[in-house]
């Protein structure tokens, strides 16, 4: 059974966003959205998270920090990268202290497209991300 | 209903700890799900399904086990096995004093494995857990000692087959009982130390450093609680099984409706205020029974 795409746990983070995505975020949470029903829960800890949601671009502040989350947070894991910023950079690629994109630094499982990106896109890529982590999953028990 | 009950009555002490250790678990992970359900539609959002909470934990149950110290997962298994222990106490039917000081036990290896991580967050949590215990173990001792006034038994059997009503007589510490209930239940406005909602806050923590199958066990003891709790809001009822169960469910909802409707209290509020209820309610109920007699 696939108990990852029925409960996935999601880590926000906020690496040099503008706010517009990390507002849609929090948007698919309220009931209009309501996230809960696909039994996501936003969680503030790395430890209880399976998904980790970024969104901006990445910079040398917030690289040791997204680092971090990551290692904190226990296999099978995946990172969901939201909004154009966290795909590539956007319009602040070229900035002196911008890496890019999050798969500068993280292996990235599914990109959201969108400045910023709506609601049902995101919850779209977090369910996508779900079957992600469910092959993960599966192949971590292969491996044994 | 009748029927049921009287079959649980002719078991023996093995049959009984068996179907409780087997069935609690079910019950309280389906009232959790009945609870995050009926939560949701308060907020007029659709929420989750109700076998939510089972998803949850097998899930935990498949993840990888992090551990910072060797110490953390013991005292987290301490706090299953002895919440389990003291529930199946209370349903084979013996001392009930036993059942709450084994809760109480439990109840201290959870803010233990709190203590015995790194981490300042668990620490606050594990501070503001003692507090919640120091709230509203009182009025559960209290409920022990009015039940005894009444029954003359300590023994859960004898309390639960007691013909005589219970709660015409112990009505202020059934009021108590209710009111530390939702300390017990951990929903708002007592939910200091471990949250039902809000992930990101401080309210989550105790459980900062545990993960996976850890994450698991503590929700499996928590369904177990809930319904040992609920067991002890039955033996207000328990001259007659169907009224009782009706009372428990109406209990419940309750509880979810305050949960719903409150804003999260101080630890000062909450603290004082159930010490508070505790005496005016609780104590003086008890008062004014031993006069009584």
């Amino acid at each position: 059974m696939g108990w990852f795409k029925r409960s996935p746990w999601v880590l926000h983070y906020n690496a040099t966003s503008c706010n517009g995505c990390d507002i849609e975020f929090i948007a698919s949470l309220t009931p209009l959205y309501d996230l809960e029903r696909f039994g996501i829960i936003n969680t503030g800890n790395p430890k209880h998270a399976d998904i980790l949601a970024v969104t901006g671009s990445v910079n040398d502040k917030s690289r040791q920090i997204l680092l971090n989350l990551y290692e904190q947070m226990p296999n099978p894991k995946v990172v969901v990268a939201i909004g154009l910023c966290a795909i590539s950079g956007c319009v602040f690629q070229d900035c002196y202290n911008v890496l890019g994109g999050v798969d500068k630094v993280l292996p990235v499982d599914v990109y959201v497209p969108g400045c910023a990106a709506r609601p049902e896109s995101i919850i779209d890529g977090i369910l996508k991300a779900c079957e992600i982590l469910d092959d993960k999953d599966r192949q971590r028990r292969k491996s044994g | 209903m009748k029927g049921f009950h009287l079959m649980f009555m002719s078991w023996g002490m093995f049959e009984r700890a068996l179907v409780f250790v087997l069935l609690a678990p079910m019950l309280g992970g389906l009232l959790a799900g009945i609870d995050r359900k009926l939560s949701a539609r308060c907020q007029g959002r659709y929420g989750p399904p109700v076998m939510q909470p089972f998803y949850d934990v097998f899930k935990l149950f498949r993840k990888e086990r992090i551990i910072v110290n060797k110490f953390q997962n013991f005292t987290i298994l301490l706090f299953l096995a002895f919440t389990v222990f003291s529930g199946t106490l209370f349903f084979i039917g013996a001392d009930l004093l036993l059942t709450i000081f084994g809760l109480a036990l439990a109840g201290t290896f959870f803010v233990l494995a709190g203590f015995c991580v790194g981490s300042p967050f668990s620490h606050l949590g594990a501070e503001r857990e003692i507090i919640q215990i120091a709230a509203y173990e009182p009025m559960v001792i209290l409920m022990a000692v009015g039940m005894y006034q009444v029954t003359g038994s300590f023994k859960v059997a004898d309390i639960a087959q007691h013909q005589v009503p219970l709660i015409l007589y112990l009505p202020g510490v059934f009021a108590g009982f209710l009111y530390i209930l939702t300390i017990k239940l951990r929903k708002s406005p007592f939910d200091l130390s471990m949250s039902h909602h809000a992930h990101q806050e401080i309210v989550r923590g105790l459980i900062t450093e545990f993960s996976g199958p850890a994450l698991a066990m503590i929700e499996i003891a928590h369904w177990y609680e809930t319904i040992v709790i609920l067991g002890m809001v039955y033996l207000f009822f328990g001259f007659n099984p169907v009224l009782a169960l009706v009372m428990v469910t109406a209990t419940y909802l309750l509880e979810i409706f305050i949960d719903m409707n409150y804003a999260r209290f101080r630890w000062q509020l909450t603290f004082g205020s159930s010490w508070l209820v505790t005496t005016v309610v609780g104590a003086s109920n008890i008062i004014v029974l031993g006069l009584m007699k």
